[in-house]
């Protein structure tokens, strides 16, 4: 009987001559040709898969090995073939052993060393390319079945706190549990969404977090509700003013922690930060920079030894983060000021849209140091931030001209570079910023003006985004409605049930329409982020 | 801790004098609920488990015995009691209790029915770091007729001038007719920085307040301030637009004993991480002038002005009336208390509410009124649109409508009252007809 699982394409397969020559191969010790160690590994495969997914999908795995199986096999199939490949695992070694078998049959004394020594290596072979081939598998069982999910590929994908899910019920169920049972309330969704970003929660301003907290709040450090109450109502807003603002909140919220007995402060100091964090996340979606500034805490918290007296442990903790705050905050931006004063120079035309503390310091050392060049502020509703550094830049006796975005074309052609903040810098090299943003990226680029981001590095996330759909934080959308002489002709907009008002906050631009990143170690071009990352990880 | 608070019950009630007489303000029946339970019910919902209490030694006596403030209230009071002839003003009373307080204050007084959403002041008083928010609201009509007054009296009450900035929610202006001699006068410094202003009248003053811990403290020392309406809370809103030598004066004190102390205290550097924040932020409270949010003033008040929902001060007859007409109502208030026997030919109406062990006999009509505890009414009996409180006897065939009867009150057989206010423990004699509009302390 032929037992012949598989062949590769175009090979031929004609029974016991084939298996003959494989082991007499085997037997001379012979290296086999490419086609039988192909045959090996997919063998080898198999069995590596079967015995992983004994339990889970027995009838998805056959399916999936029948298909390359299949699809690698135009020969015809001999009937022990599919009873083989239905239960591979209870066909250990299939081709070598039934090869062995015959011949052994025959002439069992030749099963030498010259015989274990190749099978040997062809099972070393098989494992070595099984664990190349893998990766082949996916895509190949990908198009045969489409349906399959992932996760089920990958039985452990962790979902990033990033993915937001709000269309999703379950993840909401467990977000709601969650929630329960750090004791924080959940705060409620308002108004109609946009479909394509029917992912995303959309909380109202007039709706706060505080209506369901007891008043005088136990739960929750009254410094940390103020900070929260704080950015849901916009009054701090901005990647570094948010980050300062939490750091100092998370700085009172140690000076006021006892250890409670027999726990301990390195472990039960984290387990106390988490509900505040879910409070202030439901507030307002937390940005990377606060991500980045809030891992550094829990990590120096994590590393207080056990020994460390209380007072002791306090007082190094609040030392950590007035120095974080004073490295990667106020020194980085006196050494982002350095660089970039040498890019400005006498009689430029610096274009900068909406309000980043960053530029505007720059810009206001930049004056200082007594260079000439002028601003053109962008501006954009319906935040209208634009106005804010306008005030700044006036108030220092800076030369300025105040335009809408809509009319960022027309003013172009006068500017000599833009100068651009960031929320935060992804990984692959996008620039995620208010959104206009990447608009006026992309039309500078148009117009050949230099475009230069200034970002500090504790900006830097490890995120990966090419679009402005998947992660990006709603706004509230009566903002849109009110006009600029405070009369709202929409303001019934619910009740048209065509209509969807949509207030986006952030946008990402791609690193092709920047030319440099300002960062404190110094002028980088955008594809560099991953290096920068790599480093900061490798110091940590 | 965040906030305490502070219940003010030690008002005499000086405009309702006839009501006072015997009873404590604080412990008027309204709706059958002593009228102190109220706020201090709002307190309970709001989430507050302690309340300093500060009222006379009565009040508490009283507070002790009466069944409603023993089983409802969960809350823990402190009471602190202070004397009763006193010319002790709220401010006063404030500064007797400074050693108790140790972190701000919500400072309520005893006199308040209202459901607002408590939270909307807090909200400013956190989110803006404010030194002060209070709560107002628009007034509402008085609609019932006051017994005792013939005719409408137009109340030649002096009218309180409230401005506020176009948000509608910082306070800039706060003067009380009175002290207007010729004429409302505004700074122009306040004009400067903020040129649009509303300036409201006919709203109430709800009394309730947010104050920082600081107040309390320079309150010790200022000794003359007596009143927190009176004369505390205009001179904290004058103070905002200061110059900034005298201005910061309040928290500048605060923050150096904080720093000397370096506790865990609250407020220790608070503003100044603020500000180190705010200066980051790209946010500002008023736009078109070159200056910084809040134009870098460190005393803020503000105040939310209420626009529909209930919220009165008993402070006077008629108040009292309207008072005791919806409060009910907005409790859900159990309209005869399960312990009142009433027989099966009474007439009542649905706003009416019976107290405890009532006894009620045949062939009442009871229409719109509220009947106190242990009150008794026999047969024949009309009463409409009143108000009776407890213990009191009502005689039969007597028609009462519009009126007040006090506690421990008799009305004899046959009378008929109209519009009349019977003061506590009075006799009216049987037979007495055409009793309208009288007065008998």
């Amino acid at each position: 009987t032929d037992v012949i699982i598989e062949s590769s394409v175009g090979y031929f397969t004609e029974g016991p001559e084939r298996k003959d020559d494989i082991v007499k191969a085997k037997q001379e010790g012979k290296e086999l040709t490419k086609e039988e160690k192909q045959r090996l590994r997919k063998e080898k495969k198999q069995q590596k898969k079967s015995k992983e997914k004994k339990d889970d999908k027995p009838s998805r795995d056959s399916e999936k090995e029948k298909k390359p199986a299949s699809a690698a096999s135009p020969a015809p199939q001999t009937p022990t073939q599919p009873p083989a490949q239905k239960a591979p695992s209870a066909a250990p070694a299939p081709v070598p052993v039934p090869a062995s078998e015959t011949p052994s049959a025959a002439d069992k004394p030749a099963k030498s060393k010259a015989e274990l020594k190749a099978e040997r290596r062809a099972r070393q072979e098989a494992e070595r390319a099984s664990k190349g081939k893998k990766g082949d598998v996916g895509p190949q069982a990908a198009p045969g079945k489409p349906k399959a999910p992932p996760s089920e590929l990958q039985p452990v994908v962790k979902r990033l706190p990033e993915h937001v899910q709000v269309d999703n019920p379950e993840v909401l169920k467990k977000l709601a549990k969650k929630l329960e049972r750090q004791q924080i309330p959940l705060r409620s969704d308002y108004g109609y969404k946009v479909s394509l970003f029917s992912h995303l929660h959309q909380y109202s301003r007039k709706a706060p977090l505080t209506q369901q907290l007891g008043i005088p709040s136990t739960v929750i450090h009254p410094a940390i509700v103020r900070l929260g109450l704080q950015y849901s109502q916009g009054i701090v807003a901005g990647s570094n003013a948010r980050s300062v603002a939490l750091l100092h909140a998370f700085k009172q919220v140690i000076r006021d922690y006892t250890t409670p007995p027999n726990e301990e402060l390195s472990r039960d100091l984290v387990n106390r930060l988490k509900p505040y964090i879910s409070f202030l996340n439901q507030c307002r979606p937390l940005s990377a920079s606060m991500g980045n500034a809030i891992k550094y805490i829990k990590k120096e918290i994590s590393n207080i030894p056990s020994q460390c007296k209380e007072e002791e442990a306090k007082r190094k903790l609040l030392n950590c983060i007035d120095c974080y705050i004073n490295e990667k905050i106020v020194l980085a931006a006196k050494a982002i000021a350095k660089y970039s004063i040498e890019k400005i120079s006498d009689g430029d035309v610096i274009l900068v849209y909406g309000c980043s503390s960053l530029v505007n310091h720059i810009l206001c050392e930049a004056f200082e140091k007594n260079r000439k060049f002028r601003v053109i502020v962008v501006d954009s509703r319906p935040r209208l931030e634009g106005r804010e550094a306008l005030r700044r830049l006036v108030q220092k006796g800076i030369n300025c001209t105040y335009v809408l975005i809509s009319a960022v074309s027309y003013i172009l052609p006068e500017v000599s570079k833009v100068f651009l903040g960031a929320h935060a810098l992804l990984a692959n090299g996008y620039v995620m910023s208010r959104v206009g943003t990447s608009q006026i990226a992309l039309v500078a680029k148009a117009f050949n003006v230099p475009v230069l981001v200034c970002c500090e590095t504790y900006k830097f996330c490890e995120r990966v985004q090419t679009d402005s759909f998947v992660s990006n934080e709603l706004d509230d959308p009566d903002d849109l409605i009110v006009t600029r002489t405070g009369t709202t002709q929409l303001e019934h907009w619910q009740e048209v049930p065509s209509l969807g008002l949509l207030n986006l906050v952030y946008d990402v631009t791609p690193p092709d329409f920047v030319d440099l990143v300002i960062t404190d170690l110094g002028m980088i071009p955008c594809t560099s982020v991953p290096v920068v990352l790599r480093v900061k990880n490798v110091d940590q | 801790m965040e906030l305490q608070a502070v219940l003010m019950a030690a008002g005499g009630g000086s405009r309702m004098t006839d009501l006072t007489y015997n009873t404590p303000k604080a412990m008027l029946p309204v709706g059958n609920k002593p009228l102190m339970w109220y706020p201090l019910n709002l307190l309970e919902r709001m989430g507050f488990e302690e309340v300093i209490v500060i009222t006379t030694k009565e009040v508490q006596k009283m507070m002790s015995t009466d069944p409603k403030m023993k089983l409802d209230v969960k809350m823990k009071l402190d009471v602190v009691c202070i004397q009763e002839d006193g010319d002790m003003g709220t401010a006063d009373a404030l500064r007797h209790i400074q050693q108790k307080i140790k972190t701000d204050i919500l400072v309520v007084s005893c006199d308040l029915i209202t459901d607002v959403a408590l939270h909307e002041v807090v909200d400013l008083f956190r989110a803006h770091n404010a030194t002060l928010a209070m709560l107002m609201s628009k007034a509402h009509e008085f609609t019932e007729t006051v017994p005792g007054q013939k005719g409408k009296k137009k109340t030649a009450e002096q009218r309180d001038f409230v401005g506020v900035d176009q948000s509608g929610k910082r306070l800039l202006f706060m003067a009380n007719e009175a002290d207007l001699e010729d004429g409302l006068s505004i700074r122009k410094s306040i004009m400067r920085k903020h040129p649009r202003m509303h300036i409201k009248t006919g709203l109430v003053d709800a009394h309730l307040y947010c104050l920082k811990k600081a107040v309390v403290d320079f309150l010790a020392d200022n000794k003359s301030i007596s009143s927190i309406r009176g004369e505390l809370v205009p001179y904290l809103v004058r103070k905002q637009f200061s110059k900034t030598t005298n201005c910061p004066k309040i928290k500048d004190d605060a923050e150096d004993q904080n720093q000397k102390k370096n506790d865990g205290s609250t407020n220790h550097g608070h503003s100044s991480c603020l500000s180190f924040s705010l200066d980051r932020s790209c946010w500002n409270d008023h736009r078109g002038d070159m200056s910084e949010a809040y134009h870098g003033g460190k005393l803020r008040c503000y105040v939310h002005i209420m626009d529909e929902g209930p919220c009165y001060r008993v402070n006077t007859l008629a108040a009292y009336i309207e008072a005791n007409r919806l409060a009910p109502k907005l409790f859900e208030e159990v309209p005869v208390h399960p312990s009142a026997v009433i027989s099966e030919r009474c007439q009542m109406g649905s706003d009416s509410y019976i107290g405890a062990m009532c006894q009620i006999a045949d062939k009442t009509s009871i229409k719109r009124s509220t009947i106190g505890n242990s009150t008794t009414v026999k047969e024949k009996v009309k009463v409409a649109n009143s108000i009776i409180m407890h213990g009191v006897t009502i005689e039969e065939g007597c028609n009462i409508q519009g009126s007040v009867i006090c506690s421990n009150a008799v009305i004899g057989r046959g009378a008929d009252l109209k519009y009349c206010l019977v003061g506590n423990g009075q006799q009216i004699e049987p037979e007495g007809k055409d009793h309208w509009h009288e007065h008998t302390p």
